[in-house]
Parts: C-alpha cells; structure tokens; sequence
C-alpha cells in the first residue's frame, strides 16, 4: 500500500476560496463538500453516477461529484446549490420548482436544480441532444428537456413538474424574438 | 476503495510508461474502484496533460479530424464540423450516458470504458475477465445483456460504449503513444475479442497512452445511429447500429455498418457490407446483408432475443439512411 501523503488542494466554492488537506485522495468531490465543507445541500443518491442527485457545476460544467475526487479538483471553481440563491433570494429555477411543486421529498431537488442550471446554459450555447432533429439548430421543447434532464432521477417522479419548472424558466429567459 | 496514490501529470511524456493507472475524467475508473473490482496502487491523473483540442486532419486536404484524447464527450458531440459532416458520432455521443457524465468523460476514457456484465461487477462471482481463471457465471447465468457475436467459453461480455460503435464505421483510428513511439491502430481492432484472455479488453499496452483519434474526411454517405435500450434514456444499449451508407442513381454505392452491444468490441463485417454494393435500396437487400452478418451469431439464454432484435435494427438503419420505406418487407 503507498504510505498516505498530504494533498493540500484549493477549491473556489461559491465564490469563497477553501483550502483542503486532504489526508487520502480517496475522498470524493461530494464527500469533500458535504464533510469537509458542511454543505450538506449537494445529496448522495447513488454514488456511482446513475442518479443525478450529486450534481454540482464545476469550471460553468454541471458533473456528478460523486464520480471525481476531491483532488482532481484542485484549483477548479465550484457551484453548489448553497451558492445558487439564498431564502428570500431564490434563483429562477428554485422559485419555480416551488411554484411548480417539482419535488415531493425534496432528496432530488438539489441535484435537479444544479443540472438543470448548467443545462439551460448548454441549451443557450446550442448543444445538440440525441431527440433534436437538427444537431445544428435544436430548438427548446419538453421532450428536449426530459431528454436533458435524463441524468437525474426522481424517486417520487415529479417529473412532470420539474419539467414545467424548468420550461417555465426557459421561456421566460428566452428572447422573444428568437422563435426557433 | 482501497487505498492509492495520487499524482498530477503535466506533459503527456509524463503519462508514458509512468507506473500507475491513468484517470481520465474518472466516470468508469472511479466506480468501478469503489466496488473494488478495479483496485490501482497509483493514480495518474491525465486532466492536465492537453490533448484536448480537436483539429483538422487528414494527408494534405485537412478534410479529416483529429480529436484529442482528453477531449470531453460533450465537446465532441457539440464540434460544429462533427455535427456537420460526422453526425453520426455526436448522435452515438449524445445516445449514452447523461449530460454530467459527458461533460467529464473523455475520448479516451470512453474507448477504455470496461463492460457492464454484472457478474464482472460482483465481486462473489466467478468471472475471467475480472480474475482470470475462476470461470464465467455468465454463460449459464444471467445474459441478457451479452455477446451473440465473436464470444468464448471464457467470457461473452459485451463492450458497452457508444461512441466506438460510430468510430468504427467511420473508419476512424486509434493513436497510441508508447515507449516504443506512436502507432496507429483502427477503431474497429483496437478493442479485442475474449479467447482465453478476456481480462484484456483492447491491444493497448501497459504504459501506453492514447493521443488522439483520427477521422477520415466524411465520404458524402448518409450517417444513422440507432440505439435500442430498456429505457429511453440513459441507459446502455440492447443493440445499436452505426450506419454510414451512399446511394447514386437508385443504387447503394458504398456503406459501413457497425454494431454495438452485440460482440466484446464493435463488430464490422465488410465483406457483408460489400453485399449491398451495386443494388438498390430495397428490404431483400438490407436482410441479405443483415442475414449475413448475423450468420455466425449465438445465443446464451436471455439474450436469444438480441439475434432477431439485431437484424431488424440493422434493416431499420438501413432504411432510415437510404431513406427506404421497408414495412412491407420481410
Ligand atoms: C451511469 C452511467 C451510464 C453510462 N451510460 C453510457 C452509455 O449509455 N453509453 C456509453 O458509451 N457509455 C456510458 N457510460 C460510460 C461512460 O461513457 C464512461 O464512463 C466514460 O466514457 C469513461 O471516460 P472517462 O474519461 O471518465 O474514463 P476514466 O474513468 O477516467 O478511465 C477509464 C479507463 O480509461 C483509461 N484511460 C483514460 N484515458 C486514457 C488515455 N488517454 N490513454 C490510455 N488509457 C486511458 C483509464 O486508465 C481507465 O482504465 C455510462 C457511465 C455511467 C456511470
Ligand atoms: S461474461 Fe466475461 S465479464 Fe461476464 S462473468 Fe463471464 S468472464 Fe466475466
Ligand atoms: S450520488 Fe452521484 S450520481 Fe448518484
Ligand atoms: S422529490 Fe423525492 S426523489 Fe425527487
């Protein structure tokens, strides 16, 4: 076994800088943030990638940071739902998942949020999904966001709601001269 | 997990020949270590080496690409020259996975992404590829999921991925970078089949890096991805088929088929696909060349149903790139 050695690491979460010592590089981004940091908004669903619950925006890229280690981060920039909006200072997407009732336990929502955040980004930069019928040129509709969001996983299946919500703030956002 | 160390590496000489497992962006690798089936002493972690620009390539027109091997599934599947002249590679792209998992994963990684046979990922299983020797609990098992193409009685796992499936009908290759120098390996034989060493999934070799893969110039043809999975979404494919086929004056000119989920690498039959040379576009002749093509196939139990499922996605394809409406056809 390789004798531990110390891996001193810099995060910028939230805007604030954070510096880490982490001990064993086996520690994941999530484990970091929820452990290390107390931001215990970022949720461990599955921890293997199959359930979205874990997203985190990272350099402006939404990622699952159960699948990363913390020390593979060192220096990066990082978002977490705690850094999205605050009580009385929602961001759009967390007003309306609540308008919306887009969640039932909540467990998800976090995961949700953070990932539908960076998607809607994706959408704007006008990255293709396998459902658009033009790669070039594909345009907003439910089935485009279901198959976006498909990386996060809802145990109690509100899904027609998150989707509501976030075609609630996708609309709003969207220029009103661009139709496509 | 158990326990390893961890090093940055900042030049991709770093990478060659360094003594270590090296992580990518970490999707595969870091999941399969938390099950320990994967259990590396060191980490080599290749985030920071470059290789992550995708530029023209190809002898002297540039009309070819070359795609570094760190860069992310996402980028590849937004490329505007992919989606213009290789769609079908963004379509395999965006077909696996989910939009967090591309954005970390890399080209590289994906090729090197191991299979999804569950007795692979049950420690208490016994299973040659993961501890060579212990037999296959696959073959009477549970093999829904599995080979009906090139398999042995040592092991019939499938390889999972997406993106190779495209990569080797488009005749894309491999460069690999290696104490020895660079060599250059095509997508379709770079992944292997089982025999009696099904622990070793592609012809890489220890402390060998993967630099880039390189497309040819796009040949004019029409490009289809199909992918059949349980879910719609996310999820691993049953079978899929890349298809890349040209039709002048109501005759089939040139096509390249490549199958996924079927065989332990991403099965190319071109002796089949020359059987589609020089006739029209009509149901006999996609399940001629289907037939042929499955004309060796297997199966194990529960994927029985892949052998049919196989062919009429290969006719399905077919028909969606030469634009062929095959309903009423066998
Ligand atoms: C929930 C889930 C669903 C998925 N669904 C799909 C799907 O539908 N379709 C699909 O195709 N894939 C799917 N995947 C797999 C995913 O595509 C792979 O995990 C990913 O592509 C691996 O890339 P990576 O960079 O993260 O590799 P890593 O995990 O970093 O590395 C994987 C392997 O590649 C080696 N490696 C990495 N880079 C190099 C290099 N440059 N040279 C040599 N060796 C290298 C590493 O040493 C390691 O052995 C899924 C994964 C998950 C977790
Ligand atoms: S099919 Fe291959 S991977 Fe699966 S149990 Fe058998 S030897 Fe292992
Ligand atoms: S906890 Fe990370 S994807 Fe489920
Ligand atoms: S609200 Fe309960 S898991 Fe989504």
């Amino acid at each position: 076994m390789p004798a531990p050695t110390d891996h001193p690491i810099t995060l910028t979460v939230n805007g604030t800088v954070e510096t880490l010592v982490l001990a064993d590089p086996r520690v994941s981004l999530l484990d970091a943030l929820r452990q290390r940091l107390g931001l215990t908004g970022t949720k461990k669903g599955c921890d293997h990638g199959q359930c979205g619950a874990c997203t985190v925006i990272v350099n402006g890229r939404r990622i699952n940071s159960c699948l990363s280690l913390a020390v593979m981060h060192d220096g990066d920039a990082i978002t977490t739902i705690e850094g999205l909006g605050a009580p009385g200072a929602l961001a759009p997407l967390q007003a309306a998942f609540l308008h919306h009732d887009g969640f039932q336990c909540g467990y998800c929502t976090p995961g949700q949020i953070m990932s539908a955040t960076a998607m809607l980004e994706e959408l704007r930069a006008g990255w293709p999904s396998v459902v658009s019928d033009d790669l070039t040129a594909p345009a907003l509709s439910d089935d485009e966001i279901r198959e976006r969001m498909s990386g996060n996983l809802c145990r109690c299946a509100a899904y027609p709601n998150i989707v509501a919500a976030i075609r609630a703030v996708a609309d709003a956002a969207a220029p009103a001269e661009d139709a496509a | 997990m158990r326990a390893f160390a961890y090093a940055r590496a900042a030049t991709p000489s770093d990478a060659i020949g360094a003594d270590g497992r090296l992580i990518a962006g970490g999707t595969n690798l870091l999941d399969l270590m938390k099950l320990e089936i994967e259990t590396p002493d060191r980490l080599i972690d290749v985030n920071h080496i470059g290789l992550d620009e995708i530029a023209p390539d190809g002898d002297g027109n540039g009309d070819g690409l070359r795609i570094g091997a760190m860069v992310r599934n996402a980028d590849l599947a937004a490329d505007d020259r992919v989606r213009r002249d290789w769609p079908l590679l963004s379509r395999a792209l965006l077909a696996g996975a989910s939009g967090q998992i591309r954005n970390r994963a890399t080209t590289g990684g994906n090729l090197m992404q191991r299979t999804r046979c569950p007795y692979f990922y049950d420690l208490a299983a016994a299973c040659n590829k993961r501890d060579p020797g212990t037999g296959c609990d696959a073959l009477a098992g549970r093999n829904r999921n599995h080979a009906i193409l090139g398999a042995s009685d040592h092991c019939i796992a499938t390889y999972p991925g997406d993106m190779a499936v495209a990569l080797a009908a488009l005749d894309a290759v491999v460069e690999i970078e290696g104490a020895a120098g660079t060599r250059r390996v095509p997508v379709a034989a770079f992944h292997r089949l089982p025999g009696d060493t099904p622990q070793r999934d592609t012809v890489l070799e220890p402390g060998e890096l993967i630099r880039a893969v390189t497309l040819p110039a796009p040949t004019g043809g029409r490009q289809v991805y199909r992918k059949v999975r349980d879910r719609r979404s996310y999820a691993f494919a049953l079978v899929s088929v890349a298809a890349d086929v040209t039709v002048a004056d109501g005759a089939i000119t040139r096509a390249a088929l490549a199958l996924g989920g079927v065989a332990h690498r991403p099965w190319r039959d071109p002796d089949a696909d020359a059987l589609l040379v020089g006739r029209a576009p009509d149901g006999a002749a996609f399940a001629a060349v289907a037939d042929a093509i499955l004309r060796g196939a297997r199966g194990h139990g529960d994927n029985d149903f892949k052998i049919p499922l196989a062919r009429r996605t290969l006719i399905a394809a077919l028909a969606e790139a030469t634009g062929t409406d095959v309903r009423t056809a066998a």
